[in-house]
């Protein structure tokens, strides 16, 4: 059974059950430990907001993404 | 020479930005031509597309990130950038953006001041770019902001600073520091917000936009640092009329 969410403004489908960990992985394509940080010792740059609400990054291997939800993942870029 | 904020400690009194640049090795080149040590960022949605890092550069060049809110209408939109842009750079700083409307880019000053009180309660240290309205830079102040960032002119127009006497007011009665932010077209335009006695000066658009972004660069860096040796060695007054250098006393008179 698919999941239907909101990624960065567009339907995204996943296959099965998926954590807010694994999402990450899977759109920055890094391996990630289960505290949210790079296993390459890097820094990751990324936050993750569901529904208009920060997901802290120590519990986005915990957060399971469940049909509606609305997740945004937020970079810094050029600006100001 | 060095100015403190939240502790930390600066000898470069000239903060980037980061919009505006061609490609990240101009904007690289300029920000160490700069000698900036403090330097903007906007938070975007992840784009796995672009695989450039603003934030990867400027840990490499070792300077320290201030992220900002651009770009956000509301208090409740420009909170939560704040609070995805603390989860994700690990700072607790942020430059608070809250505009009005994108002709203009200005402040809109309600909910830029109910941001600010927000973002103060929840810990962050509040960098809060305003207009240039003493009464507003003194409300945000006393709101506990760490540092109040007036517009010269607005945003990228490079109009330099259209009301001197509101920044000289702004600086005189603030007890946090005041960083002239926006509006710098060119060395001129940094030099005289020092004179005014800011604490720093924050452009991007003068340097990223300009021909030559590094030389630029580096007249911004010479033009802020004279700007506060001059505020601080003290302008003569002004004159209606002419005062001699010279003495008139042993002239040789003709015939």
């Amino acid at each position: 059974m698919t999941t239907t969410i909101t990624l960065n403004g567009e339907e995204h489908e996943l296959a099965g059950p998926t954590s807010a960990l694994e999402l990450v992985a899977g759109i920055v394509g890094k391996q990630l430990s289960s505290d949210g940080t790079p296993s390459d010792g890097t820094r990751l740059g990324i936050a993750v907001a569901v529904d208009g609400e920060v997901l802290r990054r120590g519990r986005w291997a915990e957060f399971a993404l469940d049909e509606g939800h609305t997740v945004d993942v937020v970079t810094a870029v050029q600006g100001g | 020479m060095s100015w403190t904020i939240d502790g930390a400690a600066m000898n470069s009194r000239l903060v980037m930005g980061t919009g505006g640049a061609g490609s990240l090795s101009i904007l690289a080149e300029a920000l160490q031509a700069s000698g900036t040590e403090l330097t903007t960022v906007a938070m975007r949605r992840f784009d796995a597309e672009s695989r450039d890092s603003v934030f990867a550069l400027l840990q490499d060049l070792g300077i320290r990130v201030l992220p900002n809110t651009a770009g956000c209408y509301t208090a409740r939109d420009a909170i939560l950038t704040a609070q995805l842009a603390r989860e994700a750079l690990e700072t607790n700083w942020v430059k608070l953006e809250v505009i009005a409307d994108e002709d203009t880019l200005l402040p809109d000053p309600i909910e830029l001041f109910r941001a600010a009180e927000e973002l103060v309660l929840d810990g962050f240290t509040v960098f809060a770019y305003t207009n240039d309205d003493p009464a507003l830079a003194k409300r945000l102040e006393d709101a506990g902001v760490a540092a109040v960032m007036p517009a010269g002119a607005p945003i990228g127009s490079g109009l330099g600073i259209l009301n001197p006497h509101n920044i000289e007011t702004i600086v005189a009665r603030a007890q946090v520091p005041i960083i002239l932010d926006a509006g710098v077209g060119t060395a001129s335009d940094a030099a005289l917000a020092m004179e005014l006695g800011c604490t720093a000066v924050l452009l991007a658009s003068a340097v990223t936009r300009a021909h030559d972004a590094n030389s630029m660069a580096r007249a911004m860096a010479l033009a802020v640092e004279a700007g506060h040796i001059a505020a601080g060695a003290g302008r003569i007054p002004k004159r209606p009329l002419a005062l001699a250098s010279s003495s008139f006393a042993g002239m040789v008179e003709s015939l």
